[in-house]
């Protein structure tokens, strides 16, 4: 209404002592400026508080600026994955026109040769079947451990021993390895030859030696440096299981072992199943402990405890020193087939644990 | 307590009321377990076929089947399964532990061997295969220069990245953002070193150097980053989300701008989650091999210049003396594993203790 | 069939903490019993004891006597398991099984005892649904998910999944404390008709709900905190709310405290 004087009149005239601060902060209040038409708008706005306008919004401020940069940073991001495919197969496809065979299917390794002459045939097997025996392995021993230390241990023990589980994590793989090959491999090979003597009617243990740096050998290694990452992950999952799920069906009259069947196990299965995944993919792409412990041949068989077996990093590792341009090329290619199956496991893993939120998700 | 009449109960009592059942005792477990001990020696004695250890798994799988049996008829076949799979659960953590400790062990017996003062000052330089001497300086000098490079470009990326995904994506792009980096968690860390191998060390490098092409600790710098980065986002990412929302909401509402609010409210509160999950992708960079296998060239000697020159690391100077034919080698291996452990150990043991104490946790 | 719920000098302790002391009281079978008092004073603690869950947390015990027409449940030769089929309790907060459907909760508990005839399930669910007033509103829809209903109905499924295996007695700890006033009116008609079947105690912060739903009440309560909750007064409903024998129930009946 105009004709209500603005507040700050009273100050003139000796108002109450708040409207007297109010008139002070408000900038431009003066007793000259009374007037019942509000006060125009100054384009440049002064201080904070009652000001007489706002300041407009600047176009190249710091907040422009700083969000570029963060988006810039994003974008690198999906760069070097662009890049790292583009470069990739860049110099891998020389190599792959100048081999003389079928890149998929042929076992041997020679592209250094004039005429070369190699394939992932051998390589991709021993990838997938020394991976796929190590999750064999380890799986059921790592979620017993998680279920021991989430459910059986007490309290205490379970958080020490967790924590201790958390560190085997990040140890590197190039001291199992070492350790693999220098004291795991005598044991294994007394096993070996056991297995051989008494069970070598099957094929996996058959042969006639001799028994050493076998795919045997290399599956356990990299089932003892996959066990902390599947265990870790697993026993975090068992831990965040609703407690209300675990009493009703104690309530009704279960067993330990019938709640963790019925409450905790199928709570968990997704973030297992991405837990066995990350495993998978780790044991996959793992290098140095196979180079160490495989015994580097070129065949595919289905034996386990003969001295051979070999994957498409431990051949990377080995073979590179000695590579010339076709051989670096043949090697390239050789890890974009790695990274291709990688890439699949992982998009595997999200595809399961996202189907199954339906019912996890809805939980109270 | 006041008394009332009650009406007298007129449930009848059925078989099926009784709570009570029998008990199996410890002792008759332990009665069980010597029995199954012995059954086994004989057997395995007897026949000849085995030694001492298949002797413990024999009569470990004895055990298991005999307890099984005794209280299914004791007990009953619920308690039966209880008891058995408690049985395993047990053993799997027993099973796992011997390994371990092997390595452990192994890892302390073995790396004292050259812990000494030498080792840590010289490098392999000139040293053939008769000489005892010989240490991991340069190695040591590499994995700090190297990882420290490393963090230094994806530590403010990472950040940056990650602050672009919970502040201000929406929409696609963001999605994709977050796809890819998903995507980069899963590489092999040979496949980052072949990338950094085929962009860095064979096409960018020949452009510095005269068409050569430089094996250097840079590039195995860049082939940990592309390792490093997609660890560091995520886990920034995460710490970020924590922040509560009223956190952000009580800074705007006193009119500060989103990107000093991001710098001086969110981040700070996000900081110690964040310092961990670095630590921890500093620890995993320090014991990556096979990158650094590829593009660092693997010098013998001390070398400070990352941009020229090949370097080591300490992960590759363990996977080269373990290929080394010498009977000096392994010593050498072993204490530098040993170092390399203890360093990502120290990293590791700090980073969960610093994140214990984080106030934002899960 | 209903049993006789009898406690002597019940105590429980969490830890070396002494939660609920000397609890004397006879819950009669086919019975409602409402357990009311202020917020510590043990009520829940002394539900949790009947079906020996108490003891589930670490350290916690319990001293005393309980027993079931006459069976004393914390004796040493006895299976909780069996204690607990027998004597079945429905939660706070809703709990169904996230990962199961509807048909897959009721039936949880018979499939635990190794019921596993799918026509003598189906049958059983059908009948524990029509039990707990659930039957019409799911019939249709048994294989969803048992977390996708709404809260009222997600405690007569948790109800449903109690009665299915036949208890003798019902405990129900504050059940519609979290649920909306329809849901709970729902739940107090299911508790006047379970009552031919079972024998039911139910702890309630809600006054007015003790006085509809229970035939006798049992108050608690406690002298300061970090003293153990007692059993004050323990009597006909009516009594209880119209004329208490003892000070201190008429006081938190009229409200002057808790």
């Amino acid at each position: 209404m105009g004709d209500i004087p603005p507040r700050s009149a009273d100050a003139a005239t000796g108002g109450t002592s708040v409207t007297t601060s109010h008139a002070r902060s408000a900038g431009a209040a003066h007793p000259a400026d009374l007037s019942p038409t509000p006060p125009t708008r100054v384009p440049d706005g002064g201080g904070l508080g009652g000001g007489d306008a706002l300041p407009r919004r600047q176009a190249f401020g710091a907040e422009r600026l700083f969000r570029g940069v963060t988006m810039a940073a994003g974008a690198a991001v999906l760069i070097i994955i662009v890049a790292i495919a583009i470069f990739l197969i860049a110099k891998a496809v020389p190599a792959l026109r100048a081999n003389t065979v079928n890149f998929f299917s042929y076992e041997g390794w020679f592209p250094n040769d004039s005429e070369p002459k190699f394939g992932i045939g051998a390589l991709a097997y021993g990838t997938v079947v020394t991976s796929a025996l190590a999750l064999l392995i380890a799986v059921p021993v790592a979620l017993g451990i998680a279920l021991f230390l989430s459910h059986y241990a007490p309290r205490r023990v379970g958080t020490v021993l967790g924590f201790l589980v958390d560190l085997l994590a990040a140890m590197p793989s190039v001291v199992f390895g070492l350790w693999g090959r220098d004291y795991f491999a005598g044991p294994v090979t007394d096993l070996s030859v056991w297995l051989n003597k008494y069970f070598g009617w099957i094929p996996i243990f058959g042969g006639d030696g001799p028994f050493g740096n076998s795919i045997l050998l290399g599956s356990l290694v990299l089932a003892i440096m996959v066990l902390p990452i599947v265990t870790s992950l697993s026993r975090e999952v068992f831990q965040q299981t609703p407690k209300a799920n675990e009493e009703a069906a104690l309530a009704l009259g279960a067993t330990k072992w019938e709640m963790i069947r019925t409450a905790v196990l199928p709570y968990g299965r997704p973030g297992v199943i991405g837990a066995v995944m990350l495993g998978l993919g780790r044991a996959l792409g793992e290098t140095i402990a196979l180079a160490l412990t495989l015994g580097i041949t070129f065949n595919i068989t289905t034996n386990i405890v003969v001295t051979g077996g070999n994957s498409i990093a431990a051949n990377i590792a080995n073979a590179f020193g000695e590579a010339n341009e076709v051989g670096r090329g043949a090697l390239i290619a050789s890890g974009l087939v790695l990274f291709a199956i990688t890439l699949v496991v992982n998009m595997a893993a999200r595809a399961i644990i996202y189907r199954r939120r339906e019912f996890t998700e809805t939980a109270a | 307590m006041t008394t009332m009449t009650a009406p007298p109960s007129a449930a009848p009592r059925r078989s099926d009321d009784n709570l009570q059942a029998r008990r199996l005792p410890v002792l008759a477990l332990v009665g069980i377990g010597v029995a199954a001990l012995a059954v086994s020696a004989a057997i395995v004695y007897g026949t000849g076929i085995g030694g001492p250890v298949l002797v413990v798994v024999l009569g470990a799988l004895l055990y298991l089947l005999g307890a099984f049996l005794v209280s299914k008829a004791v007990e009953g076949p619920r308690q039966a399964r209880n008891r058995t799979w408690s049985a395993l659960i047990h053993s799997a953590f027993v099973l796992a532990v011997l390994p371990l400790v092997s390595v452990a062990w192994t890892l302390l017996s073995k790396g004292v061997e050259r812990l000494d003062g030498n080792f840590f000052l010289t490098s392999m330089n000139n040293i053939g295969a008769r000489d005892p001497n010989g240490g991991a300086y340069h190695a040591i000098v590499g994995t700090l220069e190297q990882v420290g490079i490393a963090t230094l470009i994806t530590v403010p990326l990472g950040i940056a990245c990650a602050i672009y995904l919970v502040e201000y994506g929406r929409g696609r792009f963001a999605l994709a953002i977050r796809f890819f980096v998903d995507v980069m968690t899963g590489i092999p860390s040979i496949v980052a070193g072949l990338f950094i191998l085929a962009f860095w060390v064979l096409i960018v490098s020949p452009v510095f150097n005269n068409g050569q092409p430089t094996y250097s600790g840079f590039a195995a710098a860049l082939a940990l980053s592309v390792l490093m980065l997609p660890t560091i986002v995520r886990s920034t990412e995460e710490m970020l989300r924590l922040v509560p929302a009223p956190l952000r909401e009580g800074s705007y509402a006193l009119g500060v701008p989103k990107w000093k609010t991001i710098m001086r409210i969110v981040l700070p509160t996000a900081r110690p989650g964040i310092v961990t999950g670095v630590m921890l992708a500093i620890a995993r960079a320090s014991g990556e091999t096979a990158p650094v296998l590829l593009v660092a060239g693997g010098g013998a000697a001390i070398n400070f210049n990352p941009f020229e020159n090949s370097q080591s690391s300490l992960a590759l100077y363990i996977y080269g003396q373990a290929g080394t034919a010498s009977q000096y080698a392994p010593g050498r291996a072993w204490t530098a594993a040993l170092t390399l452990v203890a360093l990502v150990l120290i990293l590791t043991i700090a980073a969960k203790l610093l994140a214990r104490r984080n106030r934002l946790s899960r | 069939m209903a049993k006789r719920v009898e406690a002597n000098n019940v105590t429980a302790y969490y830890g070396s903490f002494k939660a609920i002391e000397n609890i004397s009281m006879t819950v009669e079978p086919k019975t409602v019993t409402a357990l009311i008092g202020p917020s510590g004073c043990g009520k829940s603690t002394f539900l949790r004891s009947i079906n020996r869950m108490h003891e589930v947390l670490p350290g916690a015990r319990v001293e005393g006597s309980l027993t079931i027409d006459d069976q004393d449940i914390y004796d040493r030769d006895v299976d909780v398991t069996a204690v607990r089929r027998t004597i079945g309790m429905v939660f706070q907060r809703p709990n169904p099984f996230p990962t199961m459907s509807i048909f897959d909760n009721v039936v949880a508990g018979l499939k635990l005892n190794g019921v596993r005839r799918k026509s003598v399930l189906t049958e059983a669910a059908e009948k524990a649904l029509r039990a707990a007033n659930l039957w019409d509103e799911v019939k249709d829809r048994l294989d969803k998910p048992g977390a996708g209903l709404s809260g009222g109905q997600q405690q007569r499924l948790c109800i449903a999944r109690t009665i299915a295996v036949e208890p003798k007695v019902v405990l129900m700890d504050e059940p519609c404390s979290a649920l909306d006033p329809i849901s709970t009116l729902a739940i107090e008609d299911l508790m006047f008709k379970l009552k031919d079947q079972f024998t039911i105690i139910i702890v309630t912060h809600n006054m007015q709900q003790a006085a509809r739903v229970s035939d006798r009440t049992a108050f608690f309560s406690i002298e300061r905190t970090g003293d153990p909750g007692r059993l004050i007064e323990y009597d006909y409903t009516q009594k209880i709310f119209s004329n208490p024998s003892e000070k201190k129930t008429e006081d938190y009946i009229t409200g002057r405290f808790g």
